[in-house]
């Protein structure tokens, strides 16, 4: 890959939160990603867009630590994390919600909230997750998995917010949700994003990551292969088009 | 002299109470089996072995360095669930991107090794250990004898599975372990250490097997073959409870002690196999055992 082939700056202005740069995985001898480059300032959100397969997710699980096979460079305040283990990058303050939300069934409600420890100080105190996300309260002795598909994209959410994590890593949170809900998770992001949270997104409805992103990257088979302004994104849009195959 | 179904109630209660003994024993044991299970995924085929060496252990600090029971009780399953930390950390945690199959042959070989080791020293007549004095005699009741040692090893038993039921359903560290449990790798990216995780609870799972060995060393001879003798039973009691189950394991112990002890008044010839038999009525009808969990 000659630097001189990419269309766009991968790096703009500003020094990044998180960086990226020639991020390559693997999951055993499947090589998946083939060199990711991204960069999130601080306060941004950013969205990974793309077709099933292209790469987001796992490049989320790389950015985390749990794809343990990984090579590159990814660098959260200037600490490099490529080598650490997931549980040593997750204490630098980043916070992983997963796409399957990974809410443990054999634990309440309550329980799951608390499960994650605080990695950082100035995490959200439980009353305040609960001002944001009333349904937990009011569900917290329930079996964590009998809440349903929204609410525990909630408790997802709430769980990390409780930690301190700055950066927020998210994917696909509103996936399979009614629109009330992808409604209230966006009004969660823009709230979280005014309050000074650095968010990366994973969403496949762009009209959605429209409404709350700083910028786009578009990835495709393990690369990213544009980065686009939010500003720029109708302007953009037979490109996103062609690039998404909607 | 009063019988019920043409047995005398002397007959009829004292073999209870003996399945309630030896309920104890399974109880501890498939709960410890059941904890290192559900987190690590491995059959600890060492379990007896373990179990056998709390007995020694007992049985040595009181010879070499004068410690009694009470002093055991505490000792003994540290000592244990150190030499299992040490077996975790070195052998066991280098298996666990393998199939089950190769924890369980491992564990076995340790099995081996560990009881052809305490065999080499100790031979294999069984060395007495005594009641402590505090425990010996008895209480006779209206319709049985019922000696002081044996009911404490039933309360200790009952106490130790109720605390460590306790401290999995209602604690933070319990519920640490039971997502750990479910999912290790997203509590790993919580920031959670869960490898320091995996081996405290093997250290626990079998220092609980050693406080066993010590409960069990005045009313058995301390002998190698200890373990190898019970922890097969123990296997068919955690397959019947549900692999991993944590309180299905402790109940189908004393249940399946109490079915033992009743099957010896009425049908004795069939004592040996009962529980046998009944892990193969229960794979038949429920293979995720009485309490288990379909995957």
């Amino acid at each position: 890959m000659a630097e001189a082939s990419r269309a766009f700056d991968p790096a703009p202005a500003g020094a990044p939160l998180l960086a990226v740069r020639g991020l390559e995985g693997w999951y055993g001898e499947s090589h998946v990603l083939h060199g990711i480059d991204i960069d999130v300032r601080k306060g941004e959100v950013v969205t990974l867009l793309g077709r099933n397969g292209a790469g987001k997710t796992t490049t989320l699980r790389a950015i985390i630590g749990i794809l343990s096979k990984r090579t590159g460079s990814i660098t959260y305040e200037g600490v490099e994390t490529i080598r650490m283990a997931s549980r040593g990058i997750a204490r630098l303050g980043l916070g992983y919600v997963p796409e399957e939300r990974g809410i443990f069934s054999s634990l309440t409600v309550h329980e799951n909230l608390m499960l994650p420890p605080r990695v950082k100080p100035g995490g959200m105190s439980v009353a305040e997750i609960h001002a944001l996300f009333p349904n937990l309260k009011e569900r917290a002795g329930s079996q964590g998995t009998k809440l349903s598909g929204g609410e525990q994209q909630m408790l997802a959410i709430g769980r990390i917010l409780r930690t301190g994590a700055k950066l927020i890593l998210l994917d696909e949170p509103t996936e399979g949700l009614a629109p009330v809900i992808v409604q209230q998770i966006g009004r969660t992001i823009l709230k979280l994003k005014s309050e000074g949270y650095t968010i990366v997104l994973v969403e496949q409805n762009f009209r959605f990551a429209q409404t709350l992103a700083d910028r786009h990257y578009v990835v495709e088979q393990g690369r990213v292969v544009d980065m686009i302004e939010n500003s720029q994104l109708d302007a953009n849009i037979d490109k996103l088009h062609a690039y998404l195959g909607v | 002299m009063t019988t019920i179904f043409g047995v005398p109630t002397q007959a009829l209660f004292g073999q209870l109470l003996l399945g309630l003994i030896n309920g104890s024993f399974y109880a501890i044991l498939s709960l410890g089996l059941a904890i290192i299970f559900g987190l690590l995924n491995i059959i600890n085929f060492a379990h007896g072995a373990l179990y056998m060496m709390g007995a020694f252990v007992a049985w040595m600090l009181l010879t070499y360095l004068g410690l009694g029971y009470w002093w055991a009780l505490g000792l003994a399953p540290l000592v244990v669930g150190l030499f299992g930390i040490l077996l975790e950390r070195f052998l066991i945690a280098r298996l666990y991107k393998l199939d089950h199959l190769y924890g369980l042959l491992l564990t076995f070989g340790l099995a081996l090794i560990i009881q052809g080791l305490f065999r080499n020293q100790y031979g294999v007549s069984g060395l007495p250990y005594a009641i402590p004095s505090e425990l010996s005699g008895g209480q006779r009741l209206p319709f049985m004898f019922l000696p002081n040692y044996r009911a404490w090893v039933v309360v200790a038993s009952l106490t130790v599975c109720l605390a460590t039921w306790l401290v999995i359903e209602k604690t933070k560290l319990g519920a640490y372990l039971r997502a750990a449990t479910e999912n290790p790798t997203l509590v790993q990216a919580f920031g959670v250490n869960v490898p320091l995780f995996l081996t405290l609870t093997y250290g626990f799972g079998v220092a609980l097997a050693g406080f066993a060995g010590v409960l069990a060393a005045p009313i058995y001879s301390v002998n190698p073959n200890m373990g190898a003798d019970i922890i097969i039973v123990v296997f068919a009691v955690v397959v019947i409870g549900g692999m991993g189950s944590i309180l299905g394991s402790v109940i189908t112990g004393f249940a399946l002690g109490l079915v033992e002890g009743l099957t010896k008044v009425f049908y004795p010839e069939a004592s040996a196999t009962v529980i046998f038999v009944i892990m193969v009525l229960v794979l038949l009808v429920k293979p995720a055992g009485l309490f288990g969990r379909t995957a």
